[in-house]
């Protein structure tokens, strides 16, 4: 293999093309990246980016510069898996004998209408930079959506004495970690002074040229100076469109190598993928599933990066302690911190629990199996169910 | 092999602990990460590295 192509400039593309080099690949190594910037971590762009204790160039992703070639600005428009070549939106053409996929997704779009200024999503540096530069001294700041995102936004903005109200369909923020820690969250946040609309939807969000409200179903009007929508995420893949590529609602579908799978499923000669683009069958699953976590785009990323250079029979598939998914989020003085997949919890238990620390600890369970533990503020407990939930992968 | 910890990176993300066990642990309450053995003998260096590759913001250092 001399000539290996990185679609994608986010933590899996650079992260892949750091471990290529470490491995030894000499050959030619391409990242295509739509963004004009360098590779970039980013956690920070909700918390210490937007309170500014961080500059941009301080979220640069860490390591050594493995020696690429950069594309910037551009984006895949078409892959064409007979030829072995991968079409850019300039028309460019580009040959290769490996390909990762690492497009990851992008913010979610608002169904309906908007006003031309005030609204934002939150998915990268530039992002960050409109959001912040739009929010005045006296903002009034509506977030429409209690993921991880929205509330690490609306703990960052409430420690700077900001008017924050974050409104949901769900019951309860962050809801992939089930209601108990959900109620929990919600006081956390609401100690500070956050107001939450939760179980309600949005009707409209209000104002001519700026952003002046947002109209609830319930008829409830919140004004708004600015307005955060923060409603999740979509794959990157509609480049991949007519390439025979499997896919399931956008995501690209590999095996427990890495290795991307065409529709009939077979092993797809010289693609792999990694990322928040692509899934893997997980143990917990119901066949691939996509791992939207910082440390899945790592791990994939250094698991293709081993493979890719192998024949397909002896590829190796995910490493045991690789495999246990997990996520952290930091939301004022607390550590929220995740081990294992946690949407195949059917029953989550209260392990221990301090509202004054506060601290947390809860178990995710499927029928009798621990899948998944959730910790409030205990680092040590969440390392011990990362390595009881570790279990070989088979490839 | 003389292992250092940056501490003002150490968000006490913990995959250290998990790779490599024998070297770094994390209190339930610490800021940072502990080093329990800061010269391992050699037979731990895989893991050690895998440690320092592992930790999202890259504040572990081997020297020699």
């Amino acid at each position: 293999m001399r000539d290996v192509v990185v679609v994608g400039g986010g933590l899996a593309g650079y992260r892949f093309a750091q471990s290529l080099r470490e491995s030894g690949y000499d050959g030619k190594l391409t990242i295509v990246c739509d963004e004009e910037h360098r590779p970039y971590d980013r956690p920070p762009l909700s918390k210490q980016l937007l309170a500014g204790t961080y500059t941009e160039e301080q979220c640069a992703l860490p390591g050594d510069a493995p020696e690429v070639t950069w594309v910037f600005g551009r984006r895949a428009a078409r892959l064409d898996r007979d030829l072995r070549t991968l079409v850019l939106d300039d028309g460019a053409e580009l040959p290769y004998d490996g390909l990762l996929i690492a497009t990851g997704r992008r913010a979610r779009a608002w169904q309906g209408n908007l006003p031309a200024r005030g609204v934002h999503t939150l998915r990268d540096l530039a992002d960050t930079a409109s959001f912040r530069a739009s929010i005045g001294e006296d903002a009034r700041v509506v977030i429409i959506g209690a993921g991880f995102i929205g509330c690490e936004v609306a703990a960052t903005l409430r420690k700077e004495g900001l008017d924050v109200t974050v409104v949901d369909v769900a019951p309860y923020p962050m809801p992939v970690m089930g209601a108990e820690i959900g109620a929990r969250a919600a006081r956390i946040h609401e100690s500070h002074g956050v107001r939450f609309r939760l179980g309600r939807g949005v009707s409209e969000v209000q104002g001519d040229d700026r952003v002046t409200g947002v109209l609830l179903d319930s008829g409830e009007l919140l004004e708004a100076t600015v307005v955060l929508i923060a409603v999740g995420s979509v794959p990157n893949s509609e480049w991949l469109g007519g390439s025979g590529i499997a896919m399931e609602r956008g995501v690209v579908t590999c095996d427990a190598t890495c290795s991307v799978l065409d529709e009939d499923g077979n092993v797809v000669d010289g693609v792999m993928a990694a990322g928040d683009v692509a899934a893997w069958p997980h143990h917990h699953g119901e066949g691939a599933v996509c791992i939207e976590h910082w440390s899945n785009a790592r791990d994939m990323a250094d698991l293709a990066a081993r493979n890719i250079l192998l024949e397909a029979e002896a590829r190796w598939p995910m490493a045991e302690l690789a495999s246990v998914p997990t996520f952290w989020s930091d939301q004022y003085d607390v550590k929220i911190k995740s081990a294992g997949f946690l949407r195949a919890a059917d029953r989550w238990t209260i392990v221990s629990e301090d509202p004054e620390k506060p601290s947390l600890l809860v178990e995710g369970h499927r029928g009798d199996e621990l899948v998944g533990a959730v910790a409030f503020n205990m680092n040590r407990s969440i390392i011990n169910y990362h390595r009881a939930l570790a279990a070989p992968v088979s490839g | 092999m003389k292992i250092t910890v940056d501490t003002t990176l150490c968000e006490v993300h913990g995959d250290c602990v998990v790779v490599a066990p024998d070297v770094f642990d994390i209190g339930e309450d610490d800021d940072v990460v502990q080093i329990l053995n800061p010269e391992p003998e050699e037979g731990l260096r895989a893991v050690v590295t895998q440690a320092a590759k592992m930790c999202p913001v890259a504040a572990i250092r081997i020297e020699g």
